[in-house]
């Protein structure tokens, strides 16, 4: 078993995002171990892509920013390599299948295994493609977190019953990025999702706040913020690390205030 | 994972916020195209408002110039709005109307299918977003001002390199963003299923009359027949019916930009390698880590880093081949048609006519070669003369 159950044990969980390589590969090293200091539970780490179609302005942006820094798959497993000397936090990718099929799926899932990456996020992975996939990263024992969506219904039986990991429950229609109001209907996807599995379900897309944070983890498991965290990296550049635990701190104390 | 492949390719590779509106779409298609009703409403569409059928055309000094094959051209570009993007438009907007859609969205790289699709919405009652890479938007600046004319919101996309490959992200990425009132009326062979499926059935219309003006005019089949390939809907529309006809070549013509040898190109079957992108398995231009290349054609419509997936099939098992046409071969064609036939076609449809001035003197006069001259060349008129470096004010 990898490391993914641990973020859920204590609590909710926080689990904060960043685009690997944004705007270096040390500086992402800087700024997840301060999200684990303060306070975040499981860290995912964005592999860049050229088209990333389920991002908004914000993530699209980090992930061109980063690709120009030079940041390559390889140098990201380095990165997770360079991280457990130091942590042992779950830390899962999130990417696009591109940049998976084209590694290879066994030797991508493997270099997870022997980095110590526990799990991957792959928003254009549905539920009916992922057999392929599940089946090299279940070799080396890297969990698929599944999404489901507003949209998803009926579909939400089969993607909980299936799920390993955690569950992603996207919080609105369209794509990530911050938002004022989130008017989905979670109470009862996420009622649906208990009926059908007993993996912790987080819900992420367009949380900003420590008020939002707050209402969320009353219904959810988790909480994921991405955008966020991101736009801190595209703001103050090398010198996020301060403003990232700040904020980091902040939506943590907020997820476990009674 | 067995829907809508081909061979090794195809797939619904898409964000689970799209699936149950993708698989609604299948639904309705495979209940319409058996409907009479809906048959008959999309035969009157085309016939009496696109114009269908289109001509086949003899082009008899072309063939006296170059001394071989005869050689014919089915006319797409003399459609309504100017190529063959019409047909595969006027069936997916009857299509939302079935199913109870107010509002379509696509992409567009020259602006042939997003004026095609402004003018299926405006007909059809239908509230229509058009996204285009800036850069083309630059390009074609006419087609934009034609989609406005036409009723519809054109977004200039900025993201990326701003190209068509652009414009898909950011119509998928407004698709989720609204999906209950919205069709995606996706312009080419691909993206996840059942697009490539959908989009091939309203274009294989080409084939089918031209198999039967072919046989009308030449008693037999033809030797082989060409278009241009960028994501492949003009060239699969003319393959279609020919596929099992094993003695008829099929030939795909892509955008070898300056040289497929170069890095300004938009070859996919020369240069790709497979992929998963844009909702399907198929042949894209990327670099070792799964990257998508920029790609560069001096043809806005051919500027796409991969190719439907029914193309790359057929690839795969050797039924089509794929050739590379540079920039200044399809604008020596471009020239050489308007002076020879006094035909001015789009500069994506000058690819397969370049590639054909190459073929047709190695084959015998007693063969006959269709070339799908899939648009008109009104809108590249400022391009080509800009690449001639004639100053021309409009």
């Amino acid at each position: 078993m990898n490391r993914i159950h641990t973020a859920f044990e204590t609590g909710k969980a926080f689990i904060g995002f960043v685009t690997g390589g944004d705007p270096s590969i040390e500086k992402s090293e800087e700024f997840i171990l301060k999200m684990v200091e303060a306070g975040a539970d499981l860290i995912e780490i964005g592999i860049p892509f050229s088209d990333p179609i389920a991002e908004g302005p914000v993530i699209q942006e980090a992930n061109l920013r980063a690709l120009a820094a030079g940041t390559t798959t390889d140098r990201l497993f380095e990165l997770v390599s360079s991280l457990r000397q130091k942590t042992q936090v779950p830390i899962v990718f999130l990417t696009y299948l591109n940049p998976v099929f084209k590694y290879g799926y066994e030797r991508f899932f493997g270099r997870c295994r022997d980095c110590g990456v526990d799990g991957i996020i792959i928003p254009d992975l549905p539920y009916e493609e992922k057999s392929d996939v599940a089946e090299h990263a279940g070799a080396c024992g890297v969990d698929i977190i599944s999404l489901i969506a507003p949209t998803s219904e009926e579909r939400i039986r089969r993607i909980a019953e299936n799920a390993t990991g955690f569950l992603y429950v996207v919080s609105s229609l369209g794509v990530t990025g911050i938002r004022s109001e989130i008017k989905t209907d979670l109470d009862s996807i996420m009622k649906t999702v208990r009926q059908y599995s007993q993996v912790p379900a987080a819900v992420g897309f367009g949380i900003n706040t420590p008020k939002q944070a707050k209402t969320i983890s009353r219904i959810a498991d988790g909480v994921i913020v991405g955008s966020a965290i991101v736009k801190l990296c595209q703001q103050y550049g090398d010198d996020a690390g301060g403003p990232i635990y700040d904020y980091v701190k902040s939506m943590k104390e907020a997820i476990l205030e009674k | 994972m067995n829907k809508g492949r081909y061979g090794v390719h195809g797939g619904q590779y898409i964000p689970e916020t799209l699936m149950n509106e993708i698989i609604n779409l299948e639904k309705s298609y495979e209940f319409y195209k058996n409907d009479p009703q809906f048959n008959r409403e999309l035969e009157d569409l085309l016939n009496n408002y696109a114009g269908r059928p289109s001509l086949l055309y003899y082009a008899e000094k072309m063939t006296k110039d170059l001394g071989g094959a005869k050689i014919y051209l089915k006319r797409e570009d003399l459609n309504h709005t100017g190529s063959h993007k019409i047909n595969n438009v006027l069936g997916q907007a009857l299509l939302a109307k079935k199913m109870g859609k107010t509002r379509v969205i696509a992409e567009t790289g020259a602006g042939q299918h997003g004026v095609a699709t402004a003018t299926a919405a405006a007909l059809l009652d239908l509230e229509c977003e058009i996204f285009m890479g800036k850069e083309d938007t630059d390009r074609q600046a006419l087609n934009v001002y034609r989609m406005e004319l036409l009723g519809a919101k054109v977004h200039p996309v900025t993201s990326g390199t701003q190209t068509l490959k652009d414009a898909v992200n950011e119509t998928m990425r407004e698709w989720t963003s609204r999906v209950h009132d919205t069709l995606y009326v996706l312009g080419s062979v691909m993206g996840p299923h059942p697009f490539p499926m959908i989009v091939r059935d309203f274009q294989s219309v080409i084939s089918r009359e031209a198999r039967e003006q072919i046989l009308e005019a030449e008693g037999k089949l033809p030797a082989a027949v060409v278009a241009c390939v960028g994501g492949g809907s003009n060239a699969m529309g003319m393959f279609y019916n020919f596929i099992e006809d094993e003695d008829v070549r099929l030939i795909g013509c892509e955008a070898a930009g300056h040289g497929v040898n170069t890095d300004m190109n938009a070859a996919t079957i020369a240069n790709g390698a497979p992929g998963i992108f844009h909702g399907m398995k198929s042949y894209f231009c990327q670099d070792e880590y799964g990257q998508i290349a920029p790609v560069y054609s001096i043809s806005a419509g051919l500027d796409y880093p991969g190719i439907g997936p029914e193309h790359a099939h057929l690839h795969d098992i050797g039924r089509a081949q794929y050739v590379p046409v540079t920039d200044e071969e399809a604008v020596d064609a471009f020239e050489y048609l308007a002076r020879t036939e006094g035909i001015i076609c789009a500069v994506e449809s000058a690819h397969a006519v370049a590639h054909v001035r190459k073929l047709a003197p190695e084959m015998n006069p007693d063969e006959s070669i269709i070339i799908c001259l899939s648009g008109r060349g009104d809108k590249d008129v400022a391009a080509i003369a800009r690449y001639r470096g004639v100053d021309i004010h409009e």
